[in-house]
């Protein structure tokens, strides 16, 4: 990937970062930092890989992605938005009364949200079926599925670690934003995981291992994976809970948290700034950022 | 349209017999069919199935969490699914993938829960499902069915494949039951079945208690004692016109099933009663424990799922009248 495209990818991505922030910030609470780690993976995705029709969300030959760390839900939610699966101003009603947008992401509800997650374990299960009946169906297509390191307690997650390489899912792809926190503290306090990629790798996994805030590498594995056959592709993605808000990266215990107005403010203050700062080197360098709904509006 | 064949014989072919031979034919008439096992393939008869067709038929192994949530996904993908396992496996092994991914995501899934009740037999307790009807009657939108014989079998199964809503938990034997039903017979799903008329007593049946009930009604009519039996093999949603109609021109209702008292056919009546037309009633069925190992015929001795208790439990009921 050139450098241009990358600078591209990196603004959607702290777009998707502001977007997200605010979301949670106007509702004062919400599992923000667990949102923040997987910005950048979601920014590749839908910035780029992705063969969707935001106009046609449920297009039977689409590529599909699932969250199944589903309280991601506000990450996912500002990227649809941004591609324009619904209106912007959805994003203020997260949580509240009556809206389309609830904290863990649901198919019914919310367009472009693929599948229904928030009892771990089952997105990567379901996102498994729906790659197989891509396979059943002759659809030539891609499934990614977001697998939270903490998720990987659950020990369904494990059965459809056999499972995929069973079935040589080649269409598959799953993350596992290795972010090394859950919500009573790090994985490695709470449950050990050990060594992730050497696991999958055993279990019969195509493993790769990034810096999962890094677009560039990001996109370089999506591509390397997809020249794998007859078996399913991991990547494992180191990622910090919380990236791109250093206060919010040194909180101890950071799965579910308040914002208080202060805090929101100095957040924003961040994100808002180090997405100007983005935004005039793409103008410098003249680069067209990826098309989102805020050109529009 | 159904036709009543019962005269006390047991039917030629066995529940597995029927059960592979539908699927068989529906994978290879739909190609949307898909079918799914977790290493009990060679128990519900799909060996042949998954030989044939393993592009269609896929053993998941010992995961039925996995396989439930993966089933799940097959139906958002455009296809639909069948998973079979046990019954205790396929309904509390695997509540929450049920009850999330299939069920609360509208991903309708056909399970087959087999063994029910006291046909786990020499599999004893840890393999006998005396609480999958009250799990699944607890899943928003869900359709159960308790299976009275093979040829209601082989219709349900087939008429669930077009089911584009709710979890369709359909329980059945493997083995053989009384004759209930005549080839080709027809029914209607939220529809219980008059089997027999009677004015006295209703007797409300599912799954292999509708032959004991039919027994035990030919039996008492040689008093004089008029039974009526209703095949009540939707469980849910529950015909709750007929049950209001039996209690209306028969005054007294008793249920019988082969199942926990609590949560299944005979709470489910009971709750239609109270609150449309409240009449006496009786449940007969496992009265609240855990499962154990024997023969059939020896386990339905050891909890009561016996024309002989079915009897006493009408007797007990028609003196409330």
């Amino acid at each position: 990937m050139d450098t241009r495209k990358e600078l591209a990818l990196k603004f959607f991505a702290s777009q998707i970062r502001l977007e997200t922030f605010r979301q949670v910030a106007n509702l004062g609470f919400g599992h923000l930092p667990g949102s923040l780690s997987v910005a950048d993976l979601l920014a590749v995705l839908y910035g780029s890989k992705m063969n969707i029709r935001p106009e046609e969300p449920n297009w039977p030959e689409r590529d599909i992605m699932v969250m199944s760390k589903g309280h991601a839900g506000p990450a996912v939610y500002s990227t649809l938005a941004l591609k324009g699966y619904f209106p912007m101003s959805w994003l203020s009603t997260l949580n509240k009364p009556g809206t389309r947008l609830p904290s863990h992401c649901d198919r019914l509800l919310t367009p472009g949200v693929d599948m229904t997650a928030g009892s771990l374990g089952q997105g990567i299960s379901a996102g498994l079926g729906l790659a197989l009946a891509q396979k059943v169906k002759g659809i030539d297509a891609k499934t990614y599925i977001i697998v939270g390191d903490g998720e990987c307690n659950e020990g369904e997650v494990w059965e459809a670690f056999l499972f995929a390489p069973q079935r040589k899912l080649d269409n598959v792809i799953v993350f596992i934003d290795r972010n090394l926190k859950q919500l009573d503290g790090t994985t490695a306090e709470v449950l050990a995981l050990g060594d992730m990629a050497a696991k999958l790798e055993a279990f019969g996994w195509h493993t790769q291992t990034i810096n999962g805030q890094d677009v560039l590498a990001i996109s370089e594995a999506i591509d390397a994976a997809h020249t794998v056959k007859d078996r399913p592709s991991a990547i494992v993605m180191n990622t910090i809970k919380g990236a791109g808000v250093k206060e919010l990266e040194e909180m101890e215990i950071n799965h579910h948290i308040r914002l208080s107005p202060d805090m929101s403010e100095r957040g924003m203050k961040v994100l808002e700034e180090a997405h100007a700062a983005l935004a005039e080197v793409l103008r410098e360098n003249n680069i067209t950022p990826i098309p989102t709904a805020l050109d529009r509006e | 349209m159904y036709k009543v064949i019962y005269d006390g014989s047991i039917e030629k072919k066995g529940h597995k017999a029927v059960f592979s031979e539908t699927m068989m034919d529906l994978v290879e008439t739909d190609p949307d069919v898909v079918y799914l096992d977790a290493d009990l393939m060679n128990s519900s008869g799909t060996m042949a199935l998954w030989k044939k067709h393993p592009d269609r038929a896929f053993n998941c192994g010992i995961c039925e969490a996995n396989m439930m949530a993966v089933a799940a996904g097959l139906s958002l993908g455009g296809l639909k699914p069948y998973a079979h396992s046990f019954g205790t496996f396929a309904s509390r092994r695997c509540y929450d993938q049920v009850f999330i991914s299939q069920g609360y995501a509208d991903n309708p899934v056909r399970i087959y829960g087999s063994d029910p009740g006291v046909c786990a037999a020499y599999n004893g307790g840890t393999h006998m499902p005396f609480e999958d009807m009250a799990l699944m009657r607890a899943i928003p939108q869900a359709c159960v069915f308790d299976i009275a014989d093979g040829v209601q079998f082989e219709w349900v199964l087939r008429k669930v494949k077009d089911a584009t809503s709710g979890v369709q938990y359909i329980r059945s034997t493997r083995k053989n039951n009384a004759a209930i039903y005549a080839p080709g017979s027809e029914f209607e799903i939220g529809k219980g079945n008059v089997l027999r008329d009677g004015t006295d007593l209703t007797i409300i049946a599912s799954g292999i208690m509708v032959g004991d009930a039919m027994a035990v009604a030919e039996s008492l009519a040689k008093e004089g004692i008029s039974i009526r039996v209703v095949d009540m093999f939707t469980v849910k949603p529950l015909d709750v016109d007929l049950v209001v109609k039996c209690a209306r021109e028969t005054g007294v209702i008793v249920t019988s099933e082969n199942h926990n008292i609590i949560g299944g056919l005979g709470e489910a009546v009971a709750t239609a009663l109270v609150e449309n037309y409240p009449v006496p009633m009786i449940r007969h069925g496992v009265e609240d424990r855990f499962g154990q190992v024997g023969s059939v015929d020896e386990l339905r001795e050891a909890y009561g799922l016996t024309p002989e208790k079915l009897t006493e439990l009408v007797r007990k009921a028609l003196q409330r009248k």
